[in-house]
Order: structure tokens, then C-alpha cells, then sequence
């Protein structure tokens, strides 16, 4: 079954020091980026779009084509922003690819500019992950003194700054517009589109935003040569990625796999259910996307077909949870979650996490009224393409499939607590030797 | 005179490029507009109405509230938008389908689900709230939403209300988070003293972080506001819109003519609010149109004529008729009186002291100005102001190339032409300012800022480099410049660009119109032409007009001193804004006759033989002509059967004169001014000169200084809350013009004049060397009056307290 793992971004992880330049380079590393110089931008567009790269962020936007949005004609700056700002339950690729081998994302960082013509680009992290942050600086000061950035890089012409700015702990500046205004220095909240970024984006100029995982897949594309990446994958999702299996499974951690596996055999490759498990219900990527059950297993996990079945690709997060779980309580811990991090700029997304995380609450503690499953689907249909921005959307996900597979746990809720039904002692690990 | 048609004429011939105009279809009825207009209003043109709450047409779309949801089942481009579109930022595409709640189940769901949202933590305490009967939530939850609200879980609490300025009170439980207040402040004033706080349910409107406290504009928020969430303190549980009369009129506070309604109940002014007039003021009016309303009710109001008692010498109480026959006595015996009439006249009435003057008095002695003028501006006001069509206007404004302004500080002294200066330079207009120093104002302009001591403004002017489509904006206090309308009007002759002039007071254009100056006659008849004398007599119907330019204010308070001017008629001026105040107070005891027609007592009444009380404008209908030159007509809107306005006691005095002036009420003395019309024949010349810069007196340093906005003028008496508002009382001084006088950055400097010292505290700014700012008539101190010192003239500095 290993044979399905393709690691070409976690390929390094294991190397001694793999976050050093030192430890990059001697694995090959910064040879896609010399390559690159001498390729023509508009070439490493064409590539990275007949590669089929899709953003690795959640939306699965073709990548090549974000890039050729970008006017040239246009006399302002260029800038390539990296959203490294990873905060989605469940999702946690963005981090360890950065603790790993920051430099695979500062030579795609190098390679994308190139191809956009930016001459400035910035990650904007997630300000919690201060170990991260660390080894990201580290790497891009090793990355300087080695004139892998800079100005005219190794004699090419190209100048590249590259700037690692720190968030401040909000969801919303995922959200790409209210990225670029928390990097601005404004408080962050999405900003309306049209203008959309490639046109206005940072300071009103032309800007690329783009996931970590989909700039650090860059430099294989252009090292693997045409046909290399498309070779992987399926028709309309090319490519590996990295999946990030996390919750009841015995091996949680990254997989890193053509587009197309199923968690079936995903969860082979975990080691299966933890002991004594049975699935009960999974997110394909992160809360954002509706939860799928035992029967989807053999789902391809690919754009398209997990689209098919009612829910998204998303980050590839894939959390699974077995039949301690109360879902009542799963998705009100998400939609507390949600009520967290709204920004509070539209209506729907601002008064409906709060208006559901307290009907949520009463259902959970076994106080649910008559008329509470269909006030929540009416809550969620007033909030699902209503709000400004996709957090909104995403609130309604967990909410509308939990009660979609699971209405009986809502009538349960009606008289029971979930913790009499679901105690969380049985979700623990010595769960068993408490029974005992 | 001036009209209004002229001003649709200069847009039409600058003309905007011709605009594309694209046909979209809304609940099946087919509708024309502009490219670029959105849903939302193309919606309006076919009698939809769209619920909205964050929506404002003169703000940037937001698409925060999602009130305004529509489907769009063709974009324009065959295909459906998957999601209901808010309208209010959804640009109309030709061929595009729109379905509002009135044709689609899926938008109305969306909306009455918005609402049912925005009721959720909402507190419904609409019988104890302000804007209850007014308010858009209220109205919307009534017209677009459900009957019942399901939301059964705990609201959102914050302590309420709390304060935002001295004026402005926000309860946060009220406010459904629309930002209009934020982006009005952000956009429009450039006030950025809101702002979000927080995020999610816990998203509040609170006090912005570094950023500086209060804005001039700051009322405009709580008009604008959907819901009560922003309340004033002055009107704050005052009264119910339902309760109110509400009467369209003009704001009486600076030249700017702006539309104001004014809300009253039970012969008393609740509140005033901005009145929408695209042409002029658009949808905004400054804090001081809108809170000062209160000077006109204060105790010292006169109710009844004043005779001074010949035995006593005190003022007593005397009938109408007595009084008007005693001030026509007294001014039959004059042999030389004069008229001062104040900036605050309306047309009708400085119309009427100006045909007063030339008909029962037989003079030319009549002035306006209460400041400091050059010689040469009365020739400048007979060239190129009096009586002209509107030429520069506020929205002509937003087209020029260069905007210069020189002796204006637009911010403090006609705040809602800053407005749309503001407008203008976020248009892309380049603004130019003349002045001593950076204001906040210029800053919020992005002002370019050519730094000059004052007095030296002409050269300034001189070294511009300007195209014809620029426009120089000429404050009055250019007028106390020597050769400062020179260097303008050489400077628009060899560029081709035009000028306006802006005064202070709603009066000043006004009464240039009216004739309320030395060398005009109404509608800008020049007194020194024979055929517009000529013309003008004709009209009136007497033999003859003085032909000789009479005396200035200055010229006036002299000659009265000098017992040369033996009677005055003195309206709403005050002594203490005279050039010399100490000279203009001997000058009115020593006067042999003084009428004074004045709503409140004041020194000049205090000083009279007699006192006419006069209505207020609020009490009377009237005319302004704005600095444009745009007639601003109004109502009255309270009626007073006891007072009179000015005009009224004028044809009383003539008629007991045996001079009658022709004229009894406002109405008869609007169609004699139209019937007049301006005057289209020659001008006398305005011969551009150089002039010697006044000589400076000892000093160590030159002052600079005007009135700010908020301050202690008597129009603002009784605005209590408003006057909180008011900037820091400062002293504005270089770095280097400081450590020059070894006085701190914030510490206590003493400014010593001619005539006093005070004590004020020293703030740094970009201000030229050896210039210092201070207020005019702030913190209960009048520069002029207590340490005599003018712009222009030289002060010394001194550390510490006085």
C-alpha cells in the first residue's frame, strides 16, 4: 500500500536539520529555482497551467491561471502574497511544511514572483506558531546570503524581497482580501470584489494570493519537467498532495498523496481506525466542509468527486471520528468556533453563529425544543450564500450534514445530553480501563 | 441679481462625457440607466423598494448588512448567479435579470431572513427611542420582515449609552453594525475618530485608537444612522418625530447656504438635520449648522423696542411706534449718518438698510464688514462679486484641475465647501493651499501646502503656475491683505483660471448683493456710474442717489469719533470683532445718535438711543446668497406675530421719515430685487496693483489667526454639548520658533500684543518660522480685544504664565 504515498514536499522531513539550507540543498534543493532563471515568466505559467496545480488552500483554483490574471500592462508593483495564515479545524499541512523545510516554500516563493513579475512578496503566518515564524526567518536570511533572494538573483535580473509578516490570531485573515487588509495594517475584515486582488489586491496593486502548499509545490513542477506532475492525480485534479489525517485513527500525520486516493485507503496507510473503532463520520478538509460518513470511503478525494457527494476537498484535513463521538457536540464545538472568529462585518455570518451556538447549546445539553432542527436548517439557509464571505458559508457545513446523516441525534437532544448518550470518557484513549 | 439657472448652464457646458446608458430588466419591467449604477437604485427608477441598511448613495458600497438581497436569474451573460446578489453593490449589466422581493420567493426569504438576523440582538425598545416613527429598522421590520421573531436565546448586552464626543452618544445594542457612521466619518469628513472594535457578535462602534478626538462634521453620523444608535446629547429623549413639525430651510452660520430642515414643537426648535441638496451641500451640513441653534432663545433675546429714558439714561421699554418715532427724530436731525448692517443680514433685509441708507437717509455711508479690509477690496468686490452669476460652484469644483486656496481655512470657516474640497481631492483634484501652516483641514485635503508668512500671500499667488480649468478660492481674510485680490485677479487674467470668493458669514455675499457696501448699489450697480445710478433711482422712484462712494466700517467708526458721522443705524454687529474694538466702543458712546436693530442685547445695544428687536431668521422667511452667488431662499418656520425683521422696523423709520423706502415685508422686497435684477452694464475696473506690504510693528514673531469653527461666537450660545466639542485652545508654533523662545513643546506660553498678554498653551506644527496660530475668539478670550493684535502684526513670546 506505500506504494501510493508519492512524498515529494514531506520528502525532506526526515532529513537531519531538513530546515537548514544546508540540509535543502545537498537534498537538491534550489535546483527547480536555477532552472526557473533561465526560463521565461510566462513560460512558468504556461507550465504550472498545464501541470494542472489547483490551490492547495480550500477553493481549488487553478493556480497558472490565478497567475495569468495578473495584468503586465499595468504600471503598479506586482506582489506575490503566501497565506500561511492556517487556521481551519483540523488543518495542519501549511505548519509542518514550513517547521520542516521552510526553503521549499521560499523557492517557490522565488520561482511564482518570477512568473508573476513581483518584485516584493510576503507570507502572512499565523503570529501563534512562533517556532515556525522562527525557522521561516531563519531560512529566508540563509535564503539572502545565498543570493537566492535579493537583488538580481544569481546574475538573472530578477530582484525578490521577501517579507514574513505575522498575523494576529484572527480566522477571517485566511480569507485572502482580509489578508491583504490585516497586512495593510487595516483591521482585518473581506474586502467587496470586484476589484479582485489580481487587479487591486495588496495596496491596490496587481497581487497573487496563494496557499503555501500550492507555491511550495511550484519548484517540483518545474524540476519534474512537462508531463511529470499531471502525471499524478486525476483528469481535472492533478498532482499529489498532502493530506492531514487526524481524530480517531491510529497513525494521524501527514500523507502525502496523488489526488484521487479514498480514505479508505488513506486510513490503510494510518494503520485503520484506532482499536475497537468503527468510522462514524469524517471531514474531507477541515470544518468548512460538510461532514461525510462510512459510505463515502471509497470517495476519490479529489475536487470533483468529493464535490459530487455534497461536500469539498477543502484543505484535505481530514478529521475522523468514530462512534464515541457525539455529533451534536462536534458541530457545536465548530460553530462555537465560527461565532469566535466571525469578524463581525455581515449580518448573516455576525447574528447567525451566535443565534445557533446557543440553540446548538441547548440541544447539546438535552434541551432542545420542538421546531429546533428545522429553526437551525432555516438559520443555515438564511447564512449559506448570504454572507459576505465564505466564513459564513462554512458555519452552515457541519451544521446542515450533521443533521442531514444524523437526525436522530437531534430528536435525541431533544430530552438527553449528549454527555448521557456520548459520554467523552469513552472517546478517550483509557477509555477502556476506566470500564474496566 | 444672482440665480440659480446659471449654475445648471456652467454643467452643462463643462459636461461630463457622454454616459453609456445600458437596459437591464427588474421584476420584468425593462430599465434604462447609466453604466455603473447599481441594482439598488435602478430598482428605485421602477418603484421598488429595496430594504437597506448599510446602503448609502453618497458612501462607497459595503455589502455589509445583506438587507438588500436580490436573485439575478441572468446576469447579462445568459447564466444565473447562483447566490441571491446584494443590489447595493451589484453593478446593473445590460440584459442582466433582477427579481426582487417582489417577484422572487428566494430574494424575499433572504431579505426577511437578514432582518429576522438583525432583530435577533436587537433590544425593540423603539417606545423609548429616538428614532422610533423615523427609524429605517423599525419601518423595514414592518414592511419587509416576519411578524414574529423565533430568536428565543440570550441578546448581546452592553452598558449603554456611552459617549463618543461631548455630542455624540452611541448605544451599542441598538446599532446593527451598517458602518455608515464609520465610513461617512473615514470618507467624508476624513474624521476617523470611529471605528470597529472587536470582532464577531462583540463588533462594536467605539472611540478610534490614535486617532485625533471629534469632528466638525460628527452630527452627520447620527442622521445617518438607520437605527438610534447614535443619539445626541441635546436631543436625546426630547421629543417623537411624530410630534414634529418639520420646515425645509437654510443654515444662517457661513456663506455656504446649506439645505437644513428644522424640526420643531410647539414654538420651540427640537433639532435641526441636514436637507438634501445635491447642488450645494449634498446630504451633510457642519456640527455648527446642526446643534447651533440655541443663540436665538437665549435670555438676553430682546422682545420689546428699548428707548433710552433722556432723564434716567437708561434703556426703558417703549412702544413700537414711540421708538420708531423717536429713531426717525433722531436720525432727521443727523446731518451725516451712516449704517452698519453686520454679515448676518438676509438679502431682503440688507435690500432694505441699503435702500434705506440711499432713500431716507440720503447716504452712501453703509458697510457690511465687521474685519479689517485693504482699500481695494471694495474694488474687487464691484468687479468681480457683486451681483454676478454663479460662475465657480461646489459642484463645478469636483472638475477643476487645481483648487488654490488662499485666506481660507475651509475646514473651520466654510466646513461643508471643505466637504466637498475633500470630495474633490479624493477625485483626483490636486488642492492647493496658501496659508501660514498645515491645518488639519488641509491635511484631510492632502493639500499641497506653499508655506507663507502671513501678508506675504501675493507673491505667493504670483509664483503659481495655474491652467484654466483651475479655480482659486479667495478667503475674506485675503482682504485685510495689501494687494492680495491684486495678485488674484493678475494672476486668473494671465492663467485664464476663475476665482471665488469665499466670505465667513451667510450675510457677507448677501449683502455685497444688496448693496450693503460704500460704492454699490443692489444687484452690483456701482455707485459711481451715473446710468446705474440713474437706472436704480428710476426704480425707486426718487430724483437722485448720492454719487459719491461713501465711508467703509473703518472709515465710519472714525468719522463717528471724529464727530463727523452724527447718527448710525447699527444691525447685529459686534464691537468686540471690530478691527478696534477699544476705538469702535468710544466711537458708539460718543456718537451723537445710535439705533440699534439686534435680536439679543449686546454693546451696541447697550450703547443706543434706541433698540429694535428684529426676528431671528428661524422667525422670518428671508433669503442667503451663498458664496456661489445662489439665492437661498427660506421659510419661516416659526411664526412670531410679535417680532418683526429688520426690514419691517426700516419702513417704519422711513415712513415716519416722510421717506419711505417702499417696502413692508419680506415678499415685496424679494419681487423689487428680482424685478431689479443685476446689473449687466459696465463695471468700473479693477485695477490690479502692487502693494506695499503693511510695515510690521515691533515683536518678535508674526501672528496668524482665525476663527475656528466651534468657538465663542454668539451664534453658538447655548450649544452646550456642541461647544464641548471645540478643538484644544492652542498656540501654534514651530519647533524652532519654540526652542527660539525656550518655551516647550505643550507648556505655557505668554503672547504679548499691543494692547494684553494671554496664557496659552504651545503646540508644535508645520508652521513657517517666527509664525505663531492662535484662535481668534476661543476659551473666552478675543485676540483682538485683549492683547490688539491682527493677523499680520508682529507679537512677542514669552515663557511661562503671564
Amino acid at each position: 500500500m506505500t506504494d501510493t504515498l508519492t512524498p515529494v514536499l514531506s520528502a525532506n522531513w526526515d532529513q537531519e536539520r531538513s530546515w537548514t539550507l544546508e540540509a535543502y540543498e545537498a537534498g537538491g534543493g534550489y535546483q527547480a529555482l536555477r532552472k526557473a532563471l533561465t526560463m521565461n515568466p510566462d513560460d512558468i505559467i504556461t507550465m504550472v497551467k498545464d501541470e494542472g496545480l489547483r490551490g492547495r488552500g480550500g477553493a481549488g483554483f487553478p493556480t497558472g491561471m490565478k497567475w495569468s490574471f495578473i495584468p503586465q500592462d499595468n504600471p503598479k508593483p506586482k506582489y506575490l502574497v503566501v497565506n500561511a495564515d492556517e487556521a481551519e479545524p483540523g488543518t495542519c499541512k501549511d505548519i509542518p511544511l514550513m517547521m520542516a523545510s521552510p526553503h521549499t516554500l521560499v523557492e517557490g516563493i522565488i520561482i511564482s514572483s518570477r512568473a508573476i513579475r513581483a518584485e516584493r512578496a510576503f507570507v502572512y503566518i499565523r503570529g501563534e506558531v512562533l517556532h515556525v515564524i522562527r525557522r521561516l526567518r531563519a531560512a529566508v536570511r540563509e535564503a539572502y546570503e545565498a543570493g537566492h533572494l535579493g537583488q538580481n538573483i544569481h546574475g538573472s535580473g530578477q530582484n525578490l524581497d521577501l517579507v514574513i509578516h505575522t498575523g494576529a490570531g484572527a480566522y477571517i485573515c485566511g480569507e485572502e482580501t482580509a489578508l491583504l487588509d490585516s497586512l495593510e495594517g487595516r483591521r482585518g475584515q473581506p474586502r467587496l470584489r470586484p476589484p479582485f486582488p489580481a487587479v487591486e489586491g495588496l495596496y491596490a496593486s496587481p497581487t497573487v494570493v496563494n496557499n503555501v502548499e500550492s507555491i511550495a509545490s511550484v519548484p517540483s513542477i518545474i524540476e519534474g519537467g512537462t508531463g511529470w506532475f499531471s502525471s499524478m492525480g486525476t483528469e481535472k485534479s492533478k498532482g499529489y498532495t498532502l493530506f492531514s489525517l487526524s481524530g480517531h485513527v491510529a497513525k494521524p500525520g501527514q500523507y502525502e498523496a496523488p489526488l484521487g486516493i479514498t480514505l479508505r485507503q488513506l486510513l490503510d496507510l494510518g494503520g485503520g481506525m484506532r482499536d475497537g473503532s468503527e468510522l462514524k463520520f469524517w471531514t474531507p478538509g477541515g470544518s468548512s466542509t460538510p461532514l461525510l460518513t462510512a459510505e463515502h470511503l471509497d470517495v476519490p478525494l479529489d475536487y470533483e468527486s468529493v464535490g459530487a457527494v455534497g461536500s469539498m476537498l477543502g484543505t484535505k484535513a481530514i478529521q475522523v471520528f468514530d462512534q464515541t463521538t457525539s455529533v451534536v457536540r462536534a458541530v457545536l464545538r465548530w460553530t462555537e468556533f465560527y461565532k469566535h472568529e466571525s469578524c463581525g462585518k455581515c449580518t448573516p455570518c455576525r447574528e447567525g453563529t451566535w443565534w445557533m451556538t446557543q440553540t446548538l447549546t441547548r440541544l447539546n445539553e438535552g434541551k432542545g425544543q420542538p421546531g429546533d432542527v428545522e429553526l437551525l436548517l432555516d438559520l443555515c439557509d438564511n447564512l449559506l450564500g448570504r454572507s459576505f464571505c465564505a466564513l459564513g458559508d462554512g458555519a452552515t457545513s457541519p451544521i446542515m450534514s450533521a443533521i442531514k446523516y444524523f437526525p436522530q441525534e437531534f430528536e435525541a437532544a431533544m430530552h438527553t445530553p449528549s454527555w448521557e448518550l456520548f459520554p467523552p470518557a469513552n472517546s478517550t484513549l483509557f477509555a477502556k480501563e476506566v470500564a474496566q | 441679481m444672482s440665480t440659480d439657472t446659471s449654475a445648471a448652464a456652467e454643467t452643462a457646458a463643462q459636461g461630463e462625457p457622454p454616459v453609456e446608458m445600458i437596459t437591464l430588466t427588474i421584476d420584468d419591467v425593462d430599465v434604462t440607466v447609466p453604466k455603473g449604477t447599481l441594482v439598488i437604485r435602478a430598482s428605485e427608477l421602477v418603484g421598488v423598494d429595496i430594504p437597506r441598511f448599510c446602503d448609502h448613495p453618497l458612501l462607497k458600497p459595503v455589502g455589509a448588512c445583506r438587507q438588500c438581497m436580490v436573485e439575478v436569474p441572468d446576469a447579462g451573460n445568459g447564466r444565473p448567479m447562483p447566490k441571491p446578489q446584494t443590489s447595493c453593490t451589484l453593478e446593473a449589466a445590460p440584459g442582466m435579470v433582477v427579481r426582487t422581493q417582489v417577484t422572487s420567493e428566494m430574494a424575499d426569504k433572504a431579505q426577511k431572513g437578514q432582518l429576522e438576523y438583525l432583530l435577533a440582538n436587537h433590544p425593540l425598545d423603539c417606545p423609548t427611542c429616538d428614532k422610533g416613527g423615523e427609524c429605517p429598522l423599525q419601518n423595514q421590520s414592518l414592511s419587509h420582515g416576519y411578524g414574529e421573531s423565533r430568536f428565543i436565546e440570550e441578546k448581546r448586552l452592553f452598558p449603554k449609552p456611552i459617549n463618543l464626543s461631548a455630542q455624540i452618544l452611541l448605544d451599542r445594542e441598538r446599532c446593527v453594525l451598517c458602518q455608515r457612521c464609520t465610513r461617512f466619518s473615514d470618507e467624508i469628513a476624513g474624521d476617523r475618530f470611529i471605528g470597529l472594535l472587536e470582532r464577531g457578535a462583540k463588533q462594536q462602534i467605539g472611540i478610534a485608537e490614535g486617532e485625533p478626538f471629534g469632528s466638525y462634521f460628527s452630527g452627520n453620523t447620527i442622521q445617518i444612522c438607520p437605527v438610534g444608535a447614535l443619539t445626541s446629547e441635546d436631543y436625546r429623549f426630547r421629543s417623537r418625530p411624530f410630534d414634529l413639525v418639520s420646515s425645509p430651510s437654510i443654515a444662517e452660520h457661513d456663506s455656504c447656504g446649506s439645505a437644513i430642515r428644522v424640526d420643531h414643537r410647539r414654538g420651540r426648535v427640537m433639532r435641526r438635520l441636514a436637507g438634501d441638496d445635491p447642488e450645494v451641500n449634498e446630504e451633510w451640513i457642519s456640527d455648527k449648522d446642526r446643534f447651533a441653534f440655541y443663540w436665538s432663545t437665549q435670555d438676553d433675546r430682546l422682545t420689546t423696542p428699548l428707548v433710552r429714558d433722556p432723564e434716567s439714561g437708561e434703556l426703558e421699554p417703549a412702544s413700537w411706534p414711540a421708538a420708531l418715532a423717536i429713531a426717525a427724530r433722531g436720525l432727521a436731525a443727523a446731518n451725516n449718518p451712516a449704517v452698519l448692517t453686520g454679515g448676518r443680514l438676509t438679502l431682503e433685509d440688507a435690500y432694505a438698510y441699503s435702500k434705506f441708507a440711499r432713500v431716507a437717509l440720503g447716504t452712501n455711508n453703509i458697510d457690511f464688514r465687521t474685519r479689517a479690509s485693504a482699500k481695494e477690496e471694495n474694488e474687487f468686490l464691484a468687479a468681480h462679486v457683486a451681483g454676478t452669476p454663479v460662475d465657480v460652484s461646489f459642484a463645478g469644483l469636483e472638475r477643476a484641475s487645481t483648487i488654490v486656496l488662499v485666506g481660507l481655512d475651509a475646514e473651520d470657516e466654510a466646513p461643508v465647501l471643505f466637504l466637498r474640497l475633500r470630495k474633490a481631492a479624493r477625485k483626483g483634484v490636486k488642492i492647493v493651499t496658501i496659508a501660514s501652516h498645515e491645518t488639519r483641514g488641509s491635511h484631510k485635503m492632502h493639500a499641497e501646502l506653499i508655506a507663507v508668512e502671513p501678508g506675504s500671500e501675493p507673491e505667493a499667488i504670483e509664483a503659481l503656475e495655474l491652467d484654466a480649468n483651475a479655480v482659486i478660492l479667495v478667503g475674506e481674510r485675503l482682504g485685510a491683505v495689501a494687494g492680495g485680490y491684486s495678485a488674484v485677479v493678475a494672476k486668473a487674467e494671465t492663467s485664464g483660471a476663475r476665482f471665488a470668493w469665499i466670505p465667513r458669514r451667510a450675510g457677507d455675499r448677501t449683502a455685497v448683493d444688496a448693496g450693503a457696501v460704500s460704492n454699490l448699489l443692489p444687484g452690483g450697480r456701482p455707485v459711481t456710474l451715473a446710468e446705474a445710478r440713474a437706472d436704480l433711482a428710476a426704480a425707486w422712484g426718487i430724483d437722485s442717489i448720492p454719487n459719491t462712494a461713501g465711508l467703509d466700517t473703518e472709515g465710519i467708526l472714525a468719522a463717528a469719533s471724529a464727530h463727523q458721522v452724527d447718527a448710525l443705524v447699527v444691525a447685529g454687529v459686534e464691537v468686540a470683532d471690530l478691527p478696534d474694538p477699544v476705538a469702535a466702543r468710544a466711537a458708539l458712546g460718543e456718537v451723537g445718535f445710535l439705533v440699534s436693530l439686534e435680536v439679543r442685547g449686546s454693546e451696541v445695544s447697550a450703547l443706543a438711543d434706541v433698540v429694535l428687536p428684529v426676528a431671528p431668521p428661524v422667525e422670518k422667511s428671508g433669503t442667503f446668497v451663498n458664496w456661489e452667488g445662489r439665492l437661498r431662499p427660506f421659510e419661516t418656520v416659526l411664526a412670531n406675530q410679535n417680532v418683526i425683521p429688520d426690514l419691517r422696523a426700516l419702513a417704519g423709520i422711513a415712513e415716519e421719515l416722510g421717506r419711505p423706502i417702499g417696502i413692508r415685508t419680506v415678499q415685496q422686497a424679494a419681487s423689487e430685487i428680482e424685478e431689479l435684477g443685476r446689473w449687466d452694464g459696465k463695471r468700473p475696473a479693477f485695477r490690479a496693483r502692487k502693494q506695499a506690504k503693511a510695515t510690521a510693528k515691533t515683536g518678535t514673531v508674526i501672528l496668524d489667526t482665525w476663527r475656528s469653527m466651534i468657538d465663542d461666537g454668539r451664534g453658538q450660545q447655548g450649544a452646550i454639548s456642541y461647544l464641548a466639542t471645540a478643538r484644544d485652545f492652542v498656540l501654534r508654533a514651530s519647533a524652532a520658533t519654540l526652542a527660539e523662545h525656550g518655551i516647550e513643546n505643550g507648556g505655557q506660553v505668554t503672547v504679548i500684543g499691543p494692547a494684553g498678554s494671554i496664557s496659552v498653551t504651545a503646540e508644535v506644527a508645520k508652521i513657517v518660522d517666527g509664525v505663531v496660530w492662535m484662535p481668534e475668539n476661543s476659551a473666552g478670550l478675543r485676540l483682538v480685544d485683549t492683547i490688539g493684535a491682527h493677523a499680520m502684526d508682529r507679537v512677542r513670546l514669552a515663557g511661562g504664565e503671564a
